[in-house]
């Protein structure tokens, strides 16, 4: 796990500069509207286990966005911005889960970036908590010491090797080399 | 160095596109990236989204391009704004040869479309013949699309092709067909019912992760009816048994850990299987241990496992050995330093408790550090368990906790759920009546119009009906205490609504019964009140019907009453409210003053809001007045029957009102055959000799109006009428004979009635005052089923109702071949608490605990009190107490010698606290 964030943070620093390390302050910046419903798209997939996957990097911009439910882009901007305000405003020790309505957000930090997963009630926190990492592990071994830039440059890519772990809501496969064969077989046809 | 790499890196990629992408994708990424605030984000996206319209249309935009064009759509919808004039393209994109356009093309439709938009019809070709591909890779591509694109509808368009693919020879397609399945299942479960035995073939796959997907849909299919899966316990224990022996791929593993989501997965389905059957639950006790015993629980995939495993054990028949283990793991959870692990901790700890109430004893510390700790989740998380725990012994100070928590948090949606809950337990264990009543206050202070308007007037009530005893000087006690406690309240700022309705409520009632205040001065209150609400009607209302009470006490008590300037200056306003209601109210405020002493006494009696009000339906008081009239020459009066039957001569035959042959009525509405209008036009009128049913009728038009649940309770039948309107219009076309329908007339003005005179209305409502007195035993009763659900789905309560014919099966099996049962008789699982009705006190009295508690807890301490060392000062103070609890009388003497202590100020904050310390688990 520490090799992980040791690795994981030295490149991150370097590569975005400034603007990454720049201070954090996202209050003032989130204009969020806090009435809106984010219960609608809800009901209709009440069975699944994982409602969202969210990459978000500590000033709350997206870097990546998978919704296993339905919400339009307005519902979707406000839960982010609400998600990633109370998952920021959160110190190291305290627990890495957060219920947020009728979501618990498991939520895992790699140097500057954030990675939010959205559950219902019923699944095992600790378990999505190491299934991050293992999404975590699995890209770093397709990019090799990934980083936010490659996460960003390859936004397809990221989603390729998600859409492999977690279908329906439900996670797939763990297996690296099952995740990442259909994917770097695709890289070599091209 | 690093540095060095990492522009290395970046240039080696920008120039030469390994990746296929162009310069300028990368740039607009980058610029992205280094946006230092939302509003450059939003900037450079909006001059995205121009420059993308305008490129994007051009012709003949090489594939390449496009599909970096179509990554830059998603750029723009995954940063919060409308891509829609690109996804025809991104349709497109799914019709190339190329694999991994084809592949960007679905992702990004998949990104960009829901099931049900308009463009997924284009799409479905596209997969059709995908899904027939030679390259198994398309077929995967194909398959994932459907996952996220195919709906109700289409489904049979797809099915057939994805059934076949069940049996691809590539693992990979086999296993995304699952998923499709799996898929369709979620959306309409009757397309893939037939495919249940094609499922279980796949869970033998020979590909573990098949076999994995399968336990996905398995999960879900169980969720919905365990029944046709009994069977498949003897596999799923085998397969979770080679998955804990690593028998499976090393590639499976993670961190060592061998296939861990597997095995959780197979927990899952384990719990649901295993609920209320001890067969199957035997099948799985082995399995179970085995996983306790191996997994590590140094890492944090080890802790998952086994917190799976206590929920399973928690969810299926009982083991004690087993439980006793699970126990342990709590335990080891909740003595952790990782936050994490206590949060797992509390909520195993809530699974427990629901079977071995006694276990909580052993974390009373544990829990304590939870619940005061500053983690806000862990703090909820701790509500929740004691929520669970709540008994009629510790209700006070949970509760206590659950206010100031919902004080301190401003989020609508938790402070709706926990003053909710505060309600349902203070409804259910409350200790007396002034308690239950200064919880509520709080509540509606605090959550204030969050809280249902149910809520408000159950607590009205209460405080009407006292103890439901012969007590009387208690129940005096109780109100004025009540009023006391209002005016109290009525200082601060900003109250709610509902809290506002209340209090007027209350004053106008028994402001001045203890004769401790004037009238002059609850009525000065009372104008307070609306004045810091201005444009609030309802609370209007609730304000002149206290100040009429007041005023008509006070004349019936035969002193004047001098209203203060505000007050007729608020009266006066409201003779040209808006409102009909209120207009009404002042009215009668102003007719009410007229009265006499003796009629006042009569018609607004005190303390008679809760005495049931009798209506003479034959109006007989009108006996003398009818009689002289006919006398003067009158015609007798006729009923609505007898004057159709009349007029049935002249009448033509009407189309739509079938069968009756009525009249045609010009004045369809004024039909005065139901006693309440007319009765209460006479209080309006003649307020004279027969006060008895008029004063009735009156006081209940005021003090009635407080309720929310009246008007519903008449304006049902309204509802119902119309359902029979209905019926008569596209019922049978045939003819309806006259019998069926006659009351048909009548009703309808009934209904009328109801919405025509709203004096009539209270007092009709009133009439039927059944209603709200059988509603007051239900809410206990919903909350209690609501309780048994949630146990049902968390705990599998299930086993409470099952749990007999597993035990009979049992014996039966003893008497045959079958391995002799263990004679561990399982204790029941907790009987969900009797639903007590609120105002029932001999049901909230705090029961007495069959074992002493503080027995059990000097033991405890005693014990406790070697291991834990810094804790001692505070042991000592507990077991004092504990000691001279023991000496008391009973149980009961103690709990009332903390009520004191609280009541003196001993609140329990601070680290450690022995108070709250006993308290929770006393």
């Amino acid at each position: 796990m520490d090799r992980w964030s040791a690795r994981w943070k030295i490149p991150m620093r370097h590569r975005l500069g400034s603007a990454i390390l720049a201070p954090a302050s996202p209050a003032p910046r989130t204009t969020m509207h806090r009435s809106q419903s984010l219960l609608r798209g809800s009901c209709k997939t009440s069975k699944m286990a994982i409602r969202f996957v969210l990459l978000v990097n500590k000033q709350g911009q997206t870097r990546l966005a998978q919704y296993y439910e339905q919400l339009t882009i307005d519902e979707r901007r406000a839960l982010e911005g609400e998600i990633v305000r109370k998952c920021l405003a959160r110190t190291e020790n305290q627990c890495s889960f957060v219920e947020h309505r009728n979501y618990k957000v498991v939520y895992r930090r790699y140097a500057s970036l954030f990675f939010l997963i959205g559950v219902d009630s019923e699944e095992n926190e600790l378990a999505i908590l190491e299934f991050i990492h293992c999404v975590v592990e699995t890209m770093d071994r397709y990019f090799g010491n990934v980083c936010e830039l490659d996460i960003m440059y390859h936004l397809e890519k990221a989603h390729f090797i998600l859409e492999e772990m977690v279908m329906n809501g439900c996670i797939v496969e763990t297996n690296k080399s099952n995740i990442l064969g259909p994917i770097q077989l695709m890289d070599k046809s091209f | 160095m690093e540095q060095l790499k990492t522009i290395g890196r970046e240039l080696a990629m920008g120039s030469q596109g390994v990746w296929g992408s162009s310069k300028e994708f990368l740039e607009l990424v980058k610029t992205i990236g280094e946006a230092k605030s939302k509003a450059e984000e939003e900037r450079i996206v909006l001059a995205e989204i121009e420059s993308l319209k305008r490129r994007i249309q051009e012709p003949d935009v090489p594939r390449k391009k496009m599909k970096e064009y179509i990554m830059r759509l998603v750029y723009v919808e995954m940063l919060g704004h409308d891509a829609s004039f690109g996804y025809i393209h991104a349709v497109k994109m799914t019709h190339d040869d190329n694999l991994l356009l084809k592949r960007s093309g679905y992702l990004a439709v998949t990104l960009f479309l829901n099931e049900d938009h308009d463009l997924i019809i284009l799409i479905i070709n596209t997969i059709q013949k995908d899904l027939k591909s030679d390259n198994y890779l398309v077929c995967c591509a194909a398959l994932t699309a459907v996952c996220r694109l195919i709906n109700e509808e289409t489904i049979p368009a797809v099915l057939p092709q994805i059934v076949e693919l069940l049996n691809h020879q590539k693992e990979l397609v086999r296993k995304k067909a699952v998923m499709a399945l799996h898929r369709f299942f979620q959306r309409s479960p009757s397309t893939v019912s037939h495919l249940f035995p094609a499922f279980q073939e796949r869970l033998c796959d020979r590909d573990p992760s098949v076999m994995s997907a399968v336990l996905c849909a398995l999960y879900d299919m169980i969720l919905v009816n365990v029944k046709p899966f009994k069977h498949l316990v003897a596999s799923l224990v085998s397969i979770l048994k080679q998955a804990v022996e690593h028998r499976l791929p090393k590639s499976y593993d993670y961190h060592r850990t061998p296939a861990p989501f597997v095995q959780i997965k197979l927990l899952k389905i384990l719990a649901l299987l295993g609920t209320g059957d001890k067969a199957a639950s035997e099948n799985m006790f082995n399995v179970l241990g085995d996983i306790l015993k191996r997994s590590d629980s140094t890492s944090n995939i080890g802790n998952a496992i086994l917190y799976e495993c206590v929920r399973t054990l928690t969810s299926i028949y009982t083991n004690p050995r087993l439980l006793q283990n699970a126990a342990e793991i709590t335990a080891k959870f909740l003595k952790s330093d990782s936050h994490n692990l206590k949060y797992m901790g509390i909520d195993a700890l809530g699974r427990l408790i629901k079977i071995t109430p006694e276990c909580a004893e052993n974390h009373q510390l544990a829990v304590i550090d939870c619940l005061e700790d500053p983690d806000d989740t862990l703090k909820r998380k701790t509500l929740d368990l004691l929520y669970k725990m709540t008994k009629a012994n510790n209700v006070e100070v949970i509760v206590e906790r659950m206010v100031e928590y919902i004080r301190n948090i401003s989020d609508n949606h938790y402070k709706t759920e926990i003053s909710s809950r505060v309600i349902e337990l203070a409804e259910r264990y409350a200790p007396s009546n002034q308690w239950f009543i200064q919880t509520m206050n709080q509540v509606f202070e605090i959550a204030g119009d969050l809280v249902p308007q149910k809520v408000a007037h159950d607590l009205m009530r209460l405080i009407a009906e006292g103890a439901g005893e012969e007590d009387e000087d208690a129940d005096s006690h109780l109100r004025s205490s009540a009023v006391q406690a209002y005016l109290q309240i009525l200082k601060e700022p900003k109250l709610p609504s509902i809290l506002l309705q209340v209090i007027s409520w209350v004053l106008g009632e028994y402001g001045i019964a203890d004769g401790s205040h004037s009238a002059e001065f609850i009525i000065g209150k009372l104008c307070d009140i609306v004045a810091t609400r201005p444009g609030d009607d309802k609370l209007k209302g609730y304000v002149v019907s206290a100040i009429t009470k007041i005023c008509a006490f006070e004349k019936a008590a035969g002193q004047t009453v001098d209203l203060i300037p505000e007050c007729v200056s608020f009266i006066e306003e409201l003779y040209a409210s808006h409102s009909t209601d209120l207009q009404q109210r002042v009215y009668e405020f102003h007719a009410v003053l007229k009265l006499d002493r003796d009629t006042l006494a009569s018609i607004l009696p005190m303390d008679a809001s809760c005495e049931d009000i009798e209506v003479d339906k034959d109006l007989s008081f009108l006996n003398s007045f009818v009689e002289s009239a006919l006398a003067n020459g009158s015609r007798p009066y006729l009923s609505d029957n007898e004057r159709r039957g009349m007029g049935a001569m002249t009448t033509l035959a009407s189309n739509n009102d079938a069968g009756t042959s009525s009249l045609l009525r010009f004045q369809p509405y004024e039909k005065p055959s139901i006693p309440e209008p007319a009765a209460a036009l006479v209080t309006a009128s003649h307020y004279s000799q027969d006060a008895i049913d008029q004063h009735d009728i009156y006081s209940s038009a005021i003090t009635v109006s407080t309720s929310s649940k009246a008007p519903e309770s008449s304006s049902n039948d309204g509802t119902r009428l119309k359902l029979e309107g209905v019926q008569k219009k596209w019922g049978r076309p045939t003819y309806t004979p006259e019998a069926q329908v006659p009351k048909n007339p009548i009703n309808i003005s009934d209904s009328v009635k109801v919405s025509s005179s709203a004096a009539g209305k209270e007092a009709s409502s009133r009439n039927s005052s059944a209603p709200p007195y059988t509603e007051r035993k239900q809410p206990p009763q919903e909350i209690s089923a609501e309780k048994k659900k949630l146990a049902a789905s968390l705990f599998g309560s299930k086993a409470g109702d099952t749990k007999a014919k597993p035990a009979a099966k049992l014996q039966q099996n003893g008497t045959s071949k079958k391995a002799p049962a263990k004679p561990t008789s399982p204790p029941p699982p907790a009987p969900a608490p009797p639903p007590a009705d609120l105002l029932d006190l001999s049901d909230s009295l705090p029961q007495t605990p069959s074992v002493d508690p503080v027995d059990q807890l000097a033991d405890l301490i005693s014990v406790d009190s070697s291991a834990a060392t810094s804790t001692t000062s505070l042991v000592e103070q507990v077991f004092d107490a504990g000691k001279v609890a023991t000496k008391g009388p009973s149980p009961q003497a103690s709990l009332q010698k903390d009520a004191v202590s609280r009541q003196v100020g001993v609140t329990p904050s601070g680290g450690t606290n022995p108070d709250l310390f006993k308290d929770l688990f006393g």
